[in-house]
């Protein structure tokens, strides 16, 4: 009777492409184990790696309660129950897909709109690029991914589908901002390591960096992927949670504007997770402007349909422009008031955020607090933010960010009470942190012992901020290890 | 070819885009596009074609529909749970709803056989939970086995992304299609010949197409296979609720319970669904129900990509934890699955049609060999064809379930009103007695 463990399974099975050991997951487990409450565990650790749209559920709230024919399940709208129940029609309610296209049509200001017949439905957005993956890519076959990015990318793109990531670096220096060359580089190294790359994927507005990218480098990056006859995949996931100019610019809106690309190139993932903060609902969204893809696609949706309750609420509150308008509009204030007061009192005690006016988080730079300008340094600044300050965020290597010392915060899945303790526990670490350095310092002073030596980082900044000091390296961490 | 070319030439899509493994040029799926374009109305088109090849339960829907109206108050007054429930997205599933889930599946098997909820997996329909088993069980290239006749979308769930082969299991219309030891070796063997490592053996109990349970000593023989060979066995029991007598259906679960689960149980998973028994395919609920921890923990994470919507795991929470609820419905949705396959068989037989002997499922498996000139797959597919556009009746041809005997079809009774299915079988007594006619 042989079969045992995990012996007699797939290769699949057996990897560790889950991505789960990365460890964008070990803080949600520091966070499992000791979550944050309010009343009940006001020591606990406060979720912030959690990038979540809580802020506007309740205009939702309001909505379903004045509008119960929209569910199946009350007595207004159970008469609907039948053949709702009954629809599993891959082309999806004809309602919800109308619903959604305009839905994008509107976040994105009337800039453009969109055919609801090139509406598919994916089980929600971690559906939706796996799915356009098996569509675009063969097994070996490469994808483009500016970095940093989505750490789920690992999971979603590549492990069922077989594909390979190369990740375009970006740069601090210039804001990690996509450039030419940086896309030639990614590319190059690909050929080198004789990757076939079918396409690239991006994420605008950018996760983690809260940013959107600028009309220029837009238009540059569609004319490389025409260039390159490459696929060109945007997910815009966010799109709706752009809070302060300038404006989302969305694929959709740049292919109009030139007129040598080609559409069987473009490809949109869209949800409903973030925007509208219904990440239970499930609801992915791929929109194609590729005719083969879209029947190609539609027929691959049998393996995540959205289930016909939900295609139906939400059919029924997408319809209504009325509550669309003003919830959209009531989430971006909420959102930038959120982010406004979250990085004001980041300032306050000096840290800084990358500039950003989109996203459920902000991306900080805590390169000043690195003891050591390497991941090491990330990670045992990390562990230190986890464990003695009691904040779960998510630190850059796991986005696969080629600088130490970035971290993304989540701001939008808490009250203002909640992140008001988050931020005087910041503030309380960052005071210790100088005094320690200060003690250093002095120390270092006094007892004439050797000399200090300044991490080329922390040369960048004021030397009040923090000095490194020679210290033991730990053993190298296991994500440095994967990296090599 | 030109334009074959030029797909790889810039950008093209995938190998897996490109291929035909979806399966939907297949003759299973011409018959539902000849029904969409010309659907039966009992008012408002008489002459249109009855959709007699969809398995669909629609024969206890009112039982549904009046458990709601006298629930919907309470299930309706959500918003207060709304936030909870809009932000969850575990992929361990709602408790409430697996729970609910594994008592249902109990009470189905008439409490012969005990679930665990920690080891159910949530996915968006079986569709999506005979994928993801694939995928964990075997790797590009290996094979599965499979018994003929099976439902067709096997071949695109199973196959298509995977890059999994189907190996069929032959079996004979001389003895009810019964799973033999010599057919499962067969089968086996042809995979060696041809160098495909085969991983598993899945089996549809009750079986669609043929609309029969398979019995204890087969069950028994199918696991003793498996665990000699030692590889996995899949039972696709999506309709077990759907068996006509709660005593004639025997799970492996069942099996397992017997043997006290010991070394077999490993390599034993079972995949559920409410498309059928409840008549809910919209709502894309599907389960994997594995006794191998390492596939469960698997599984579970693969099954980020296709959750079931929270929305809908709080409402079947609700409805399958009333046991009064389920209990009747379970045995009403038997009895009236029972008398609507007695109609139509009674009726065929009148018509000079015999049906194999069925005890379960939506549908009854016909055999329409005698009007073929020739036994031969060509004038099976004339035969389906005249029936679709003269007699207006999409049903399903066996060489689109893999027979490897030609002139058997399936036909679906659960998927309309009784008067549509009286209209139909009148059809097909004209149909016949014209061909006696004219023999």
């Amino acid at each position: 009777m042989e079969l045992k463990g995990s012996s007699n399974l797939s290769k699949l099975a057996t990897s560790d492409d889950h991505g789960e050991n990365s460890l964008y997951f070990e803080g949600w487990k520091a966070y499992d184990n000791d979550p944050f409450h309010p009343t009940r565990n006001r020591k606990g650790v406060i979720q912030m790696g959690l990038s979540e749209n809580q802020l506007s559920l309740e205009l939702i709230e309001d909505w379903i309660k004045k509008n119960p024919q929209a569910s199946i399940c009350t007595p207004e709208g159970v008469h609907a129950f039948k053949d709702i129940a009954n629809f599993q029609d891959y082309h999806g309610l004809p309602r919800f897909r109308n619903a959604v296209a305009k839905l994008m049509g509107k976040v994105r200001g009337g800039r453009a709109s969109f055919d609801p017949e090139r509406i598919v439905m994916a089980g929600g957005a971690t559906g939706a690029s796996e799915l356009l993956m098996f569509c675009l890519a063969d097994r070996g076959d490469g994808f483009l991914v500016p970095s940093p990015c989505y750490p789920a990318f690992d999971r979603d793109l590549r492990w069922r589908t077989g594909v390979q990531l190369v990740h375009v670096e970006c740069k601090s220096s210039n804001n990690f901002q996509l450039t030419k060359q940086s896309l030639e580089n990614a590319y190059e190294n690909a050929r080198k390591a004789n990757i076939n790359v079918k396409g690239l994927i991006i994420a605008n507005p950018s996760n983690p960096l809260g940013t959107t990218m600028d009309k220029a480098t837009f238009k540059m990056l569609v004319n490389f992927i025409n260039d390159k006859k490459i696929h060109l995949v945007c997910d815009e996931i966010y799109s709706a949670t752009v809070f302060r100019g300038p404006k989302l610019v969305s694929v959709s809106e740049i292919i109009e504007e030139m007129d040598r690309c080609d559409r069987d190139l473009i490809h949109i993932v869209y949800s409903l997770s973030k925007d509208m903060g219904l990440p239970g609902f499930r609801v992915g969204i791929v929109y194609s402007y590729n005719d083969k893809v879209v029947s190609c696609a539609r027929k691959m949706s049998s393996f995540g349909l959205i289930s016909s309750q939900t295609q139906h609420f939400l059919a029924c509150m997408l319809s209504d422009e009325e509550f669309v308008e003003e919830y959209l509009t009531e989430s971006a204030v909420k959102l930038a008031n959120q982010h406004d007061l979250f990085t004001r009192g980041l300032e306050e005690v000096g840290i800084k955020c990358l500039e950003s006016n989109a996203g459920l988080y902000v991306w900080m730079d805590l390169r000043p607090l690195l003891k050591e300008a390497t991941f090491e340094g990330e990670m045992d600044l990390w562990r230190v933010i986890i464990s003695d300050v009691k904040l779960n965020v998510s630190p850059g290597s796991s986005f696969h960010c080629h600088e130490p010392g970035w971290f993304r915060v989540c701001f939008a899945n808490m009250d203002i009470k909640t992140m008001r303790i988050a931020l005087a526990r910041i503030r309380k670490f960052v005071v210790r942190e100088n005094d320690q350095v200060q003690q250093v310092k002095k120390q270092k002073k006094t007892s004439n012992l050797g000399h200090l030596t300044l991490s080329f980082s922390s040369q960048m900044y004021d030397e009040t901020w923090v000095v490194s000091s020679p210290r033991m390296l730990s053993p190298q961490s296991p994500l440095l290890r994967a990296k090599t | 070819m030109v334009a074959e070319s030029e797909q790889y030439l810039s950008a093209g899509l995938s190998k897996v885009a490109v291929s035909e493994t979806h399966g939907e040029d297949s003759p299973y799926f011409a018959g539902w596009k000849a029904y969409d374009e010309n659907p039966y109305d009992e008012l408002r088109n008489s002459d249109g074609v009855i959709q007699m090849g969809l398995a669909e339960n629609q024969v206890s829907f009112d039982l549904v529909e009046k458990y709601l109206e006298k629930h919907s108050a309470n299930i309706g007054k959500e918003a207060s749970s709304f936030r909870e429930n809009a932000l969850f997205q575990d992929y361990h599933g709602l408790k409430s709803f697996r729970k609910a889930m594994a008592s249902f599946m109990e009470q189905i098997r008439g409490g012969r056989a005990k679930f665990d909820p920690d080891k159910i997996v949530i996915t968006a329909g079986a569709t999506a939970a005979n994928e993801l088993l694939t995928f964990i069980l075997a790797d590009p290239g290996d094979a599965l086995l499979i018994p003929t006749p099976y439902y067709p979308g096997f071949d695109r769930d199973l196959r298509w992304r995977t890059g999994v082969n189907i190996i069929p299991i032959h079996c004979k219309s001389t003895n009810n299609f019964e799973i033999t030891q010599e057919s499962l070796e067969s089968a086996y063997n042809e995979a060696e010949t041809k160098n495909i490592k085969v991983r598993g053996v899945l089996i549809t109990n009750p079986s669609n197409p043929l609309g029969a349970t398979i019995t204890r000593p087969v069950l028994e023989g199918i696991l003793e296979f498996v665990t000699r060979k030692n590889i996995h066995l899949v039972s696709d029991e999506i309709y077990s609720g759907s068996a006509f007598s709660c005593d004639e259906f025997v799970s492996i679960s069942e099996i397992l319970e017997a043997r006290k689960y010991q070394e077999y149980s490993q390599r034993v998973h079972i995949i559920y669904s409410l498309s059928k028994d409840l008549g809910l395919p919209g709502f894309r609920v599907g389960t994997i129900y594995s006794y191998n921890d390492h596939v469960v923990k698997t599984a579970r994470r693969m099954s980020s990509f296709s959750l079931i919507s929270s929305q809908t795991q709080h409402l079947l929470a609700s409805m399958l934890s009333d046991r009064q609820f389920t209990e009747t419905y379970i045995k009403t949705n038997r009895e009236r699955l029972r008398k609507r396959q007695q109609m139509i068989v009674s009726r065929l037989e009148n018509s000079g049609i015999k049906c194999l002997k069925g005890n379960a499922g939506l549908f009854c498996w016909m055999d329409l060999s005698p009007l073929l000139e020739e036994c031969t797959k060509e004038q099976e597919l004339d035969l389906w064809k005249l029936i679709l556009h003269e007699v207006k009746l999409n049903i399903s041809p066996g060489s689109s379930c893999h027979c490897s005997e030609p002139g058997w079809f399936r036909v679906c009774f659960a998927n309309m009103s009784e008067p549509t299915l009286e209209v139909a079988l009148k059809r097909i007594h004209v149909f016949m007695s014209s061909r006696k006619l004219n023999s």
